[in-house]
């Protein structure tokens, strides 16, 4: 199949969260995507099988969201880099195969533009209720890479950043947005096609026989054979040896869970990114991700004009979860306040790694997003 | 202005959305400020309310849904009815008055701006182009985005081979509104 459209629209474009999602997708060389569309991720899968075609690559529509997340991994296997777009619903469905793709260690970008839930929930209102399922969602240990974009940008942007840590780690990786940003329309900017950084899965070296699976390199990540390209492809989501084959004991099972889980780990700060603003004399501060940071930022500036010394850490990766940088923070002020579009979810995190250095209130919030008045209600309060 | 808020009313199907991202895509792309657009609507794709927010900027917009629109677009009455209460006071309210029948219980110093859309875009053999026309009104009553930039937003959103009737509508809109100015 051939380009008929360029897969890189450099240049300027209103455009919504889930558009910018499928173009940065396609932009970094995404040539496969099965989902089944879902409110508030719907425009991805509609996207998608307007571009695909247009940049030979494959769109499907597929029975469920099961089928989805298999397809994609299928996908990887042959050598094309995939993607799915779900919400709720869907995700607690790709959840069993999500894992196979952490214990195969397939590169994918699984979506999710959170709504509210359980179950079907809030179809077209927001949420972040998914962010623990996200890290705990699959049976067994695991370590999972989920970010969480706050603009249009953003989600262009973090889709590429999603395929390439990805391709570089060998696992599916999470793109935790929601309605807010994905159905939202702001600006983007598409650079050049020679601007955008692309990371490509490492490859064995040179053509052997004794090619092994699954035997790490230094950095704990197996060189992957695509299947059909003449070697050995053997892979299964039963605990498994170098070779790839079942390996059912104990000695095999922490050597490969170990592995799974220190890949990610040990590199943590690689993966990791987290982003400041008015922090350095800060004694309130606001911990957020997704669109509530975009409020949280607006109650900061609000404060400051009142004299508060108020700030904002925006985590971009929520896993793995930035332990070191939450303990520096709590270590500098008296209080940290964590918004969510749900009952409390990523402050257990913060409090967990706050080690009781600080004061850590929770802020949920239910079907919307915090305005900024009601942050700045409680820095307020706090600050009395 | 530096952060002006607005607020389009009507019906899934009456191209709320699309009126507002005309709006956005003309102060963002072709105007150079900053613009957010977003939206809420029903489980429903046609004929549940809808409405679209979009904030016009000179600064980086944060939060992003508007909370006191100074400019309220309506296209049906059930929208008139729900979202003038959020109407700031002395800010401007369009209508298109085949469609909102009843205005009262508006607030303080509202301005108050309406047009025949529904039927100038009958008479233009397409009721399709009821929220171009519209558009158009806005165009001319606020002072918003430039004409240029909202014509160039208008050309490059709709679907190739519309572009004669939609400008024609855009400029029964804008003519209607300079009349109205004028009058004023």
């Amino acid at each position: 199949m051939r380009n008929i459209k360029p897969a890189v629209l450099t240049g300027e474009h209103f455009m919504n969260g889930d558009y910018a999602c499928a173009e940065g997708a396609l932009a970094c060389g995404c040539r496969f995507f099965a989902g089944y569309p879902i409110t508030p991720a719907t425009e991805i899968s509609e996207k998608m099988s307007r571009r695909m075609p247009e940049v030979g690559g494959i769109f499907i529509q597929m029975e469920d969201e099961m089928a989805s997340m298999n397809a994609i991994l299928g996908a990887s296997w042959a050598g094309v880099k995939s993607m799915t777009a779900t919400s709720g619903p869907g995700f607690s469905l790709m959840m069993e195969n999500f894992g196979l793709g952490i214990m195969m260690e397939v590169p994918c970008v699984l979506v999710n533009i959170q709504r509210g839930g359980p179950s079907t929930g809030l179809p077209t209102l927001v949420g972040q209720q998914d962010m623990m399922q996200a890290r705990w969602g699959s049976h067994g240990d695991y370590e999972v890479i989920a970010l969480t974009p706050s603009s249009p940008q953003e989600m262009f942007d973090f889709t590429i950043k999603a395929f390439n840590l990805s391709e570089k780690y060998r696992l599916p990786v999470l793109l935790m947005s929601d309605e807010i940003v994905g159905h939202m329309t702001e600006k983007i900017v598409i650079p050049k096609e020679k601007d955008i950084k692309i990371v490509n899965r490492k490859k064995p070296e040179k053509y052997t026989d004794k090619y092994l699976m699954y035997k790490a390199d230094k950095d704990l990540v197996p060189p992957m054979a695509n299947a059909g390209e003449g070697y050995k492809v053997i892979t299964t989501g039963l605990t498994h040896d170098e070779k790839g084959y079942p390996a059912m004991n104990a000695e095999a099972q922490e050597k490969l869970i170990k592995r799974l889980c220190d890949k990610i780990l040990k590199n943590k700060a690689d993966i990791i990114e987290t982003q400041e603003r008015e922090t350095e004399d800060a004694e309130i501060i606001v911990v957020a991700y997704g669109s509530p940071a975009r409020s949280a930022l607006s109650a900061v500036k609000l404060a400051r004009k009142e004299g508060i010394k108020a700030g904002l850490l925006r985590l971009i990766t929520v896993w793995p979860f930035p332990d070191e940088k939450i303990l520096e923070v709590a270590n500098k002020a008296k209080t940290i306040i964590v918004p969510e579009i749900n009952r409390g979810q990523i402050v257990r995190e913060v409090e967990r790694c706050s080690h009781d250095k600080c004061h850590v209130i929770s802020l949920p919030k239910l079907g919307d997003i915090h305005t900024p008045y009601e942050i700045l209600k409680v820095i307020k309060e706090v600050n009395k | 202005m530096k952060h002006i808020e607005i607020k389009i009313g009507g019906f899934g199907g009456q191209g709320i959305v699309l009126s507002g991202f005309i709006m956005g895509k003309a102060a963002s792309i072709y105007d150079k400020k900053n613009a957010t657009l977003t939206q809420s609507y029903g489980p429903e794709s046609r004929g549940g309310a809808c409405s679209a927010q979009l904030i016009v900027s000179e600064e980086e917009v944060d939060y992003p849904e508007v909370q006191k629109p100074e400019i309220l677009m309506v296209i049906s009455q059930e929208a008139y009815e729900k979202f003038t209460p959020c109407l700031i006071k002395g800010g401007i309210l369009l209508y298109d008055e085949d469609l909102v029948n009843s205005v009262n219980n508006l607030p303080k110093k509202t301005r108050i701006y309406s047009i025949p859309a529904t039927r100038f875009a009958e008479e233009l053999g397409r009721k399709i182009v009821t929220n171009i026309i519209m558009l158009g009104f806005f165009t001319a009553i606020t002072s918003v985005i430039s004409y240029e930039s909202m014509k160039k937003s208008v050309l490059s959103s709709i679907p190739a081979g519309t572009e004669e009737l939609n400008l024609k509508a855009f400029q029964k809109g804008y003519e209607f509104g300079l009349e109205k100015v004028k009058g004023m």
